[in-house]
């Protein structure tokens, strides 16, 4: 099913999405998307059956499922200006008026003067007018109204696009009219037909067979283009565009890699054709910024060699263009994911781009719902990232422009707000104290209770009994310390308790634990670190640890990892480490603790 | 190709565009004879068959067909 989801993105393939549309439309209308509902009509002036089919899977595949009304063939003048009840029930989100050049019936003739051209013009202008009012009235809806594409012939030749008496000419005086009459109405969109036709190709577009035949606009197999193109617009409408782009940097922003070639060695600027290519997919995506369409980095790279090469003087992106930059070692989808989180964007809604396909695969895999352009070569980024149309632009309001600048503030609140509950500072303000000792007889019911009840942070999880807890504190073999930790909020109580068995110059971690409500204070640092002084008090050279995985907790699975430990043994999914302390060096330094030297 | 294999073929792009499970061509079934075969699903079909076989029908090649086998018998004269 895949690879006729597929055929939703570029590079479309017609007749697949022609011919399984059936199949395709099943298979999105189960899966589990949340969609929005919507009731489009169109009205067409030629046939609109496949092309409202295959506007449908689009619209589907955007998480709009549309009811559609279609008018009879070619009676869209009389649906919208007659009584119409069956349009009035339907009531209508949306009127599509697909017209095309086929809909001119009065061109100018040779002999006709220019006032009677520019009479003709303003007739059909008018005609259409009256019906976008009409609409506007009957039903409070958005319309969207094709403009007209070029005629295959040219009776003048050259001429039919200057002269007034040339069907060209005419056609590109309508058009303008009806921009003119967008540019200052509201819920009133173009869907350029004349661009669609173009990029198709006129030869190819006006196929006369399927005009004859069926009374198709176009060729059968350019309606799924004529179709995506109207699903831009309407998915736009309702807020389904992408947000933004994470972008990757070698051989996607420039050619080659800035780590192994060297910042003055990357390609790009004006000097060779690969170069170029770059420069424009960079001036591309540059453009695309200014329309509020975020960047984000997401590269694996040394994050120097990253904002060396953005700074490279050719590099038209600079480092205060993005707004996240990811540049590290970590999968690429966990990337993905936190730029997301930092933006507060689902991930869904930010296109990956990267020329690597094995990248992509792991996004794609990784990340429900991804956007993931297959790009493929320099030359060819700006064609397959435009055509899906991920950025349409159906109204461009204050707000968007400066969108940029304010995520960008809302990264920086993000990044302070994280550095302040993850770095030191904010560790350091919380002014804690503990106290790190061998067991004693106040706390032995409380280390005991601790043995039972600690799941997630427990190396072991093995369980003891008070009187286990007071017998193995007397051993002489034994080193037992239990942790207590107090904050500028309050005490926190034993919140830990390592006990470790000696066998000459080792040291057996039968237990390594912590309350949960502690984590990420660097409180078992500060127990590992008074482990090691007591341990090597007893001229203990190593630590062997233990994790026992027990369903719940595997957040500790590579605490000894964290530590500095090497793995020894790993059986199932339990493990074994050493860690030599000969030149260990203690590992917290924020907590104050107090212990007995 | 023999008309046979042609047949199955047919067979198989029916089915598909049809979204039928279950469908037997013969050279004597028409439109009214198969389910959900209309005027609509015929240029899916005729769209279908010219690019699978990469041929391309004139008007009046798809005008004048009136069941499967002269269906069949124009594919073979073109692929020919």
């Amino acid at each position: 099913m895949n690879e006729y989801i597929k055929q939703l993105e570029y590079p479309t393939e017609p007749i697949i999405l022609l011919s399984k549309k059936l199949k395709i439309k099943k298979f999105l209308k189960e899966n589990n998307k949340k969609k929005i509902k919507k009731n489009i009509a169109v009205l067409g002036g030629s046939t609109t059956h496949d092309i409202v089919e295959i506007l449908d899977l689009f619209l589907l595949y955007n998480g709009i499922e549309a009811n559609f009304y279609e008018c009879e063939y070619n009676r869209y003048y009389e649906d919208i200006m007659f009584n119409n009840e069956a349009l009035k029930d339907f009531k209508p989100d949306i009127i599509w008026i697909h017209t095309s050049f086929r809909n001119l019936k009065n061109l100018p003739q040779i002999n006709d003067s220019k006032e009677i051209v520019e009479c003709k013009a303003e007739n059909e202008y008018k005609k259409y007018l009256s019906m976008w009012e009409k609409c506007r009235r009957d039903y409070q809806c958005t319309i969207i109204q094709n403009n007209f594409e070029q005629s295959f012939y040219r009776l003048m030749g050259n001429k039919d696009v200057s002269d007034f008496h040339g069907a060209l000419n005419f056609i590109s005086e309508l058009n303008l009219k009806f921009y003119e009459y967008a540019q200052k109405t509201n819920n009133f969109y173009i869907n350029d037909l004349n661009y669609i036709a173009s990029y198709y190709g006129l030869q190819e577009w006006h196929d006369l067979s399927s005009w004859y035949l069926y009374k198709y606009c176009c060729k059968i197999d350019a309606i799924p283009y004529l179709s995506h193109n109207v699903s831009r617009i309407i998915k736009s409408i309702y807020g389904k565009n992408k947000k933004g782009f994470v972008l990757d940097l070698d051989n996607t922003l420039w050619g080659g890699i800035i780590g192994d070639d060297g910042v003055e060695n990357i390609q790009i600027g004006s000097e060779t054709a690969n170069a170029q290519a770059y420069l424009e997919f960079q001036s591309y995506l540059k453009n695309l910024s200014y329309l509020g369409v975020i960047l984000n980095i997401n590269s694996k790279n040394e994050e120097s060699n990253a904002i060396k090469g953005l700074n490279h003087p050719e590099c038209l992106l600079k480092p205060s263009d993005f707004i996240v930059i990811k540049a590290n070692w970590n999968p690429k989808s966990q990337n993905m994911i936190e730029i997301a989180n930092e933006l507060s964007l689902s991930p869904d809604s930010l296109v990956f781009a990267d020329d690597n396909p094995a990248e992509r695969e792991i996004v794609k895999t990784q990340i429900n719902d991804a956007c993931v352009p297959e790009i493929s070569q320099a030359e060819n980024y700006i064609k397959e990232i435009d055509r899906n149309g991920y950025f349409e632009i159906t109204t461009l309001s204050n707000d968007d422009l400066s969108k940029n600048k304010m995520y960008k503030a809302n990264a920086e609140r993000f990044k302070l707000e994280q550095s302040f509950s993850n770095y030191d500072d904010y560790l350091r303000s919380l002014n804690m104290k503990a106290i790190i000792k061998p067991f004693e007889a106040i706390y032995m019911q409380r280390i005991a209770q601790l043995t039972n009840k600690s799941n997630q942070f427990n190396l072991t999880t093995k369980r003891y009994s008070q009187s286990e807890i007071e017998q193995i504190s007397s051993d002489s073999n034994s080193i037992c310390l239990y942790g207590k930790l107090e904050d500028k909020f309050g005490d926190n109580g034993v919140v830990s308790v390592v006990i470790g068995r000696q066998d000459n110059d080792k040291l057996h971690i039968e237990l390594f634990l912590m309350s949960c409500r502690v984590l990420k204070r660097g409180m078992e640092y500060a127990m590992l670190d008074e482990l090691v002084y007591q341990a090597k008090k007893r001229n203990i050279n190593t630590l062997i640890g233990y994790y026992f995985k027990s369903g719940k907790n595997s957040m500790v699975k590579n605490l000894y990892k964290d530590f500095g430990f090497t793995l020894k043994e790993i059986n199932n999914e339990d493990s074994v480490w050493e860690l030599n302390i000969k030149d260990y060096v203690n590992k917290q330094e924020i907590i104050e603790v107090e212990s007995i030297k | 190709m023999t008309k046979d294999e042609l047949l199955k073929e047919l067979n198989e792009i029916f089915k598909n565009v049809l979204d039928l499970d279950d469908l037997t061509l013969q050279d004597s079934t028409t439109a009214d004879d198969v389910e959900g075969w209309d005027s609509l699903s015929h240029i899916t079909l005729i769209a279908t068959i010219e690019r699978k076989f990469g041929i391309k029908f004139n008007m009046k090649e798809i005008v004048e067909l009136h069941n499967v086998g002269e269906l069949a018998d124009v594919i073979l004269s073109k692929l020919a």
